[in-house]
């Protein structure tokens, strides 16, 4: 009896849908990455143990304790992001990385989190009173942190947290003139930007259009990728089988190229698999957005959802040849702690907010 | 709760919005599941085949190159197999420590080979063909991005003593010169072919199946005799330092079986090592540079009139007063001997004695002759600038140059053609065809040239030349009966005599049963000496008593015979 007033204490803030999706995913990604690298799925266990651990402490913390979190994290997380800036390890030509003398951290990652719940915070605080004002101020929000993170340079993460703020603000209901006049200036932009793109940057996106100009070269990723998933075929070459994966044609084949392992192990069959895992995933989130009692949770379960389909379409699309390459991992599937964590703090949220949905408990 | 706001008082999604936000994913998630349906499912065999043609390789698998062995079989040419060391430079983030390990083992400078390393090339050889155990020493520092790679080098135990003979092969392993080039289709094997899958490294992960098994090379037994030819060597070496000769010749014949025994070609190169090679020590002079050979060639004119029965072993012939003027042109002998049988002339080495045995003769007997013995046409042995030597038809032949080619001049010839002609007299006047590979049964007769008893009686006629009064004492070989003949000739410098000599000599032993042939010849003696009896006969004296020996061949020269001793005055030959 003791043990199982233990379990349902330890399940309470569990949402059964979410738990059942994210384990299937975890089971998925541990059989594709002891293909890729089996060396590291002793790793990518332990990872999930903390990442479960994460989500479950997070699932605790109600919304309310989440809000007063929102300023001081973000702007802990914006403080630490001028620190990478100015004191950042160089590794590969970026300065992503802080050195805090007893860990290496990435504060970037941190701000994929702290944006939407940073925003979500700001729109509830003016929720009577939106006007033009606050969704330039949001914008200055968002657009900050983008910038450095942009800069060290990380475009994949830039990316990630651009769409997490831009989900909130789109959610708060941003005018839709806004995001018209958004759309047409970004088209104007277009050019603008190209210029201001780096070399390496530009040539993944001239990669993209034309990946066998220079097949041994900046097309070698594409191209080899593309073939692993195609020849894959319907059913896959079976687990542990992919001529592809298993030679290293494909390059990071554990983190942001593990799409195309599963694509050439696991076939049409796998890759449509993962595709309605996270189609469920997300349809989960959105309901929990749909029924989340406060401006707050439901800009925060928004967000937190539409990022999880950023992540995979990204991913996928850049795998799969139809997106530039930028380094965005699989969720949940690529190897790696730290995204991990990421991923299953938001799941945790979204857990918290299902599990606070009702105004009085209960 | 302190939840200030009611979900009542909340603005929920407009429907306008939460539609796009759905027509958005949907989008989204159809255009990933199309895509990978497009991938995966229609263009699954095409990019199948793609991702198969970067794994999957036919590689060749090369068949070693067939070993080269003496008639014993000790081995003159093998292929040893050695490891090249080859890097991916991308993959070869060294230590500099480790660096400089790697640059000591393959005997680089370390600097070269950081060059190398961060070269922007995928695949860079660091070291072609070092010895397996340095390589094991570099396998076992198990550095990133090293590799290995199995070759073979070709190895001469015998060095510079059989550099001609043998020859040597190319980088692709293809025979070059001698024996390597002339048994190239048997030395060589084919190769085979396998399937396999490389990684993208190029590393060969797995061998799928044999389509084709290598034929190996096979070996190659030679007719030579290493001892001989090492006996040959070192007197030919001693000789031509002895008479600071520019250049000379050893060729060793099996009388019975036509072998080539020996060949030995100074100067010479060592065949390991071919790193400084000049064309002089490339020459195989014994098969490629025509020589007149002077009175080596008189046994042939004296058997040939024999043959004709005008003259006879023991017909007389006036040489005096030691000089014939044929047209504006006179022949010379070197001393007055007077009145000569034709043995005498063989003996002596009168020039008179031949031109005017030569005479009686019909210019197209002497061609056919000549044609007959082989010169004039390349022996075909399959080694490489082969040469025939000089003779003219016999239509163009004026009486005075039919008269000089009857002691060698004005007919040009190999080393081993001379050595071949000479069968006849070793044999029943027959001439077999020489045979670089051992040959196990012999033919009993090969192609006729003289009768059995011309053979015979020149062959004691060149016993004669030998023996004290003859040009060759020095030739004797101490238990053995020895027949031969000694050469010496002006060499042609520009179209006239210059005062500069080919040195030569001929023969064959034991005489009452010739077994062997052995013909030396000595470029440019320049030590003051230069006959044929002072410098060629000494040679050819070392040389057929030791290969006599070597062959256990039992002595057949009476007890009484005397050894001529280094007082013994040769009769200068005429040239």
């Amino acid at each position: 009896m003791q043990l199982r007033t233990l379990w349902q204490k330890l399940a309470a803030p569990i949402d059964p849908p979410l738990m059942t999706m994210s384990l299937i995913l975890l089971g998925f990604a541990l059989l594709v990455v002891s293909s890729a690298s089996a060396e590291r799925l002793g790793a990518q266990f332990f990872n999930m143990l903390i990442a479960l651990l994460v989500m479950r402490v997070t699932a605790q913390i109600s919304p309310q304790k989440l809000m007063y979190f929102a300023l001081p994290v973000f702007v802990g997380g914006l403080l630490l992001l001028v620190a990478v800036a100015l004191f950042g390890d160089v590794s590969k030509g970026a300065r992503r990385w802080l050195n805090l003398g007893f860990m290496r951290i990435q504060p970037s990652e941190i701000m994929k989190i702290a944006m939407p719940l940073m925003l979500a915070w700001y729109f509830q605080r003016h929720e009577t009173y939106l006007r033009l004002r606050e969704y330039v101020v949001a914008a200055l929000i968002l657009l900050l942190p983008v910038g450095l993170i942009a800069k060290q340079p990380d475009l994949g993460t830039a990316i990630l947290v651009l769409a997490a703020g831009f989900y909130v603000i789109f959610l708060a209901g941003l005018s839709w003139k806004v995001l018209a006049g958004l759309v047409v200036s970004a088209v104007a932009m277009a050019p603008l930007a190209w210029s201001m793109m780096r070399d390496y940057q530009k040539s993944r996106i001239l990669t993209l259009l034309d990946p066998e100009a220079d097949p041994l070269g900046k097309g070698f990723h594409i191209i080899q990728s593309t073939i692993a998933i195609g020849s894959g075929g319907i059913l896959g070459k079976g687990w542990g089988q992919g001529t592809q994966a298993q030679l290293e044609f494909i390059p990071e084949r554990h983190t942001d190229f593990i799409f195309a392992v599963l694509s050439e192990e696991f076939g049409l069959i796998g890759s449509t698999l993962l595709l309605i895992l996270y189609a469920l995933l997300i349809g989960r989130g959105m309901m929990i957005a749909a029924n989340a009692p406060t401006l707050f949770t439901r800009l925060l379960a928004g967000s937190i959802t539409l990022i999880f389909f950023t992540y995979a379409f990204v991913n996928m699309g850049m795998v799969s040849g139809i997106l530039p390459v930028v380094g965005i991992p699989l969720p949940f599937v690529s190897y790696g702690g730290t995204s991990l964590t990421t991923l299953f703090l938001g799941i945790g949220i979204l857990m918290s907010i299902h599990k606070h949905r009702m105004l009085v408990q209960k | 709760m302190k939840f200030v706001h009611s979900p009542l008082l909340s603005q929920p999604l407009p429907a306008w919005r939460a539609r796009l936000l759905l027509l958005g994913l949907l989008t989204g998630f159809l255009t990933l599941v199309g895509w990978s349906l497009y991938l995966q499912g229609f263009n699954s065999s095409f990019l199948q085949e793609k991702g198969a043609s970067r794994y999957s390789r036919v590689i060749e698998v090369s068949a070693t190159r067939g070993r080269i062995m003496d008639r014993h079989g000790d081995v003159l040419a093998v292929s040893t197999p050695v490891k090249s060391i080859w890097a991916i430079p991308e993959d070869a983030k060294l230590q500099p420590a480790q660096a400089r390990s790697l640059a000591a083992m393959l005997e680089m400078d370390a600097r070269d080979l950081t060059r190398k390393l961060n070269s922007e090339r995928e695949f860079v050889f660091l070291k072609r063909q070092i010895a397996p155990p340095v390589a094991e020493k570099i396998a076992a520092l198990n550095l990133p991005g090293i590799h290995e790679q199995r070759e073979y080098r070709r190895y001469y135990p015998a060095a510079e003593m059989l550099a001609h003979m043998l020859g040597f092969t190319g980088a692709e392993d293809v025979g070059q010169e001698g024996i390597e080039l002339a048994f190239q289709d048997t030395l060589a094997g084919k190769p085979g072919s396998r399937r396999v899958i490389k990684d993208r490294r190029g590393q060969i992960v797995e061998d799928v199946e044999s389509i084709k098994p290598p034929q190996e090379g096979k070996d190659v037994v030679l007719a030579l005799d290493a001892k001989i030819q090492y006996l040959a060597f070192a007197n030919l070496r001693q000789a031509l330092a002895d008479n600071k000769a520019k250049a000379g010749g050893i060729v060793v014949l099996d009388a019975k079986t036509g072998e080539v025994l020996a060949l030995v070609n100074l100067p010479t190169y060592n065949p390991n090592n071919r790193v400084r090679l000049a064309g002089a020590q490339l020459r195989n002079r014994a098969l490629t540079d025509t020589f007149e050979p002077g009175s080596t060639m008189k046994p042939f004119t004296a058997a040939l009139a024999l043959e004709k029965g005008k003259y006879r072993f023991d017909t007389m012939i006036q040489t005096a007063p030691g000089t014939l003027t044929i047209g504006n042109a006179t022949i010379h002998d070197a001393h007055m001997h007077g009145l000569l049988t034709v043995a005498q002339v063989i003996q002596k080495s009168s020039n008179v004695g031949a031109a005017k045995m030569a005479l009686s003769i019909p210019p197209e007997e002497m061609w056919r002759m000549f044609d007959s013995l082989g010169f004039g046409t390349p022996l075909k042995l399959g080694f490489p600038g082969e040469v025939g030597g000089r003779l003219r038809p016999a239509k163009s032949w004026h009486p005075i140059e039919q008269a000089t080619m009857a002691y060698g001049h004005g007919i040009s010839v190999t080393l081993i053609q001379l050595a071949h002609a000479y069968l006849a007299f070793a044999r029943e006047g027959d001439l077999l065809p020489l045979s670089l590979t051992k040959v196990d049964t012999p033919p009993l007769l090969g192609k006729p040239v003289f009768s059995a008893q011309t053979a015979h009686e020149v062959r004691a006629m060149l016993e004669l030349a030998v023996l004290p009064g003859g040009t060759a004492p020095k030739a004797q070989v101490p238990g053995y009966r020895v027949a031969g003949k000694t050469g010496t000739a002006h060499k042609l410098d520009g179209g006239s005599y210059a005062n500069k000599y080919v040195a030569s000599f001929v023969g064959f032993a034991p005489a009452s049963d010739p077994r062997l042939i052995v013909a030396v010849m000595i470029d440019e003696p320049s030590a003051g000496i230069y006959y044929g009896g002072d410098v060629a006969a000494p040679v050819f004296s070392r040389v057929m008593g030791g290969s006599l020996r070597a062959l256990g061949i039992a002595p057949d020269a009476t007890a009484n015979l005397q050894v001529a001793k280094d007082t013994t005055a040769a009769i200068r030959e005429s040239m």
